[in-house]
């Protein structure tokens, strides 16, 4: 029976090691999210959105702050994005939102730069102001034609 | 010409007849185990037996393919300065195919093959048709607990080989290699994604654990009773099931990527 019970205890533990890895590898590393509902909820509509993609960050200087939860068209054919932050975020209604990239050629992602006014934004609001992603293409094409940048002759 | 057709064909029908009788074993089984009482020390010792003693080999294996990919996936990415991407790769190879798959082929030859032999052996001593003097089914006595156990542990295994994986091109990358430890988990964290990839592992892990009980369990039971029997049906089992595995393992991919 000593032998018995010792053998339930290490299965116990190795069953419970192995539901822990597993949530570990849901939670953290899936990033999947059990508290889903109660953050705050925000929309941002751009022009491009380049490769911003569902679960890209959203920083502000920097500091990750949600993460992009659904992009959509709209209406007017715009990507409609849905940002889910951090419940208790004070944000100005007159902050902006930019689609920023990481180094070069590293991941995108939302960078909110905060306003000046007192009014804050609630669950559910558009962002008043947005600035597309930077399209490597059309930049490489405007210094070649030379389009856009003031060179030219 | 016609005497080598007709060959062909029997053969083909015995294998679909094999397939059949597996099948409705694999049926039994289920109605076993849904009929009180549920054998829980039996269960409880194929747990300890299929899953806490493959802990080591598991552990071992994955740091070790860890160490590997970590390696191999740093000298080819630093190529195109792409290193910083190293956890997105060891991640995503890991958790979608290495993970389930490596664990499946070696609980294959670590438990798979233990079960064929003990359940041939007891068919080869008759202790399965004393059981059934006794009035006491033996798939419900002997093959249900196994069965349900290795089907119960090898998720577990596999999430703990992807674990260990992950730390393996951890230790690899950043201790020796010297990336950043910070970089090397956010690309992980922010390339796998739950109902991509960490719910694919896991349904993988489910079938390949299914297979694996299935197979092991039947070859064990429907084994000649003699010595070579069992040692037929032993290599069978590894054989059968590693296919069934990578087959299985190739299916479950191009109908998650429809």
């Amino acid at each position: 029976m000593q032998s018995n019970s010792n053998r339930d205890l290490a299965v116990g533990v190795f069953v419970l090691l192995g539901l822990g890895v597993i949530a570990y590898l849901s939670l953290q590393v899936g990033g999947l999210s059990l508290r889903e509902p109660g953050g705050l909820v925000l929309f941002a509509t751009f022009d491009d959105i380049g490769g911003l993609s569902p679960r890209s960050s959203v920083r502000i200087g920097g500091v990750k702050v949600g993460r992009v939860e659904s992009i959509d068209l709209d209406d007017d054919l715009r990507a409609r994005v849905r940002l889910n932050l951090a419940r208790d975020l004070e944000l100005s209604v007159d902050t902006a939102a930019a689609i920023r990239t990481s180094g070069l050629l590293g991941d995108q992602f939302v960078a909110l730069e905060p306003g000046a006014e007192d009014e804050l934004l609630v669950t559910g609001e558009d962002f008043a102001f947005t600035e597309s992603a930077i399209n490597l293409d059309k930049l490489i094409g405007s210094v070649v034609h030379g389009e856009g940048l003031g060179g030219g002759d | 010409m016609r005497r080598g057709l007709s060959n062909l064909g029997a053969a083909t029908l015995r294998q679909i007849e094999e397939l059949g009788r597996m099948i409705r074993f694999g049926g039994r089984i289920v109605m076993a185990a849904g009929r009180p009482p549920f054998r829980w020390r039996s269960f409880m010792a194929a747990v300890y037996d299929s899953g806490l003693l493959s802990v080591a080999l598991i552990c071992a294996a994955g740091l070790t393919v860890g160490f590997v990919l970590g390696l191999q996936l740093y000298n080819t990415l630093v190529r195109f300065g792409a290193e910083d991407s190293l956890g997105t790769a060891v991640g995503l190879s890991l958790i979608r195919e290495l993970g389930p798959v490596l664990t499946g082929l070696l609980v294959t030859g670590r438990a798979g093959s233990a079960i064929t032999a003990e359940i041939g052996a007891m068919r080869t001593g008759q202790q399965l048709d004393g059981l059934r003097m006794m009035a006491i089914d033996p798939i419900h006595f002997v093959v249900m607990p196994r069965a349900m156990a290795v089907f119960f542990v090898l998720p577990l295994l596999s999430a703990l080989f992807v674990a260990l994986g992950i730390f393996g091109a951890y230790l690899m990358g950043v201790e020796v290699l010297g990336l950043d430890g910070g970089t090397y988990l956010a690309s992980l964290e922010a390339a796998v994604e739950f109902d991509t990839d960490v719910l694919q592992s896991l349904v993988k892990s489910v079938v390949f654990g299914v297979l694996l009980a299935l197979i092991a369990t039947w070859r064990g039971y429907s084994c000649e009773p003699h010595s070579a029997g069992v040692s037929r049906a032993t290599t069978s089992t590894v054989v059968t099931a590693s296919i069934a595995i990578l087959l299985a393992d190739y299916l479950l991919t191009a109908l998650w990527s429809l």
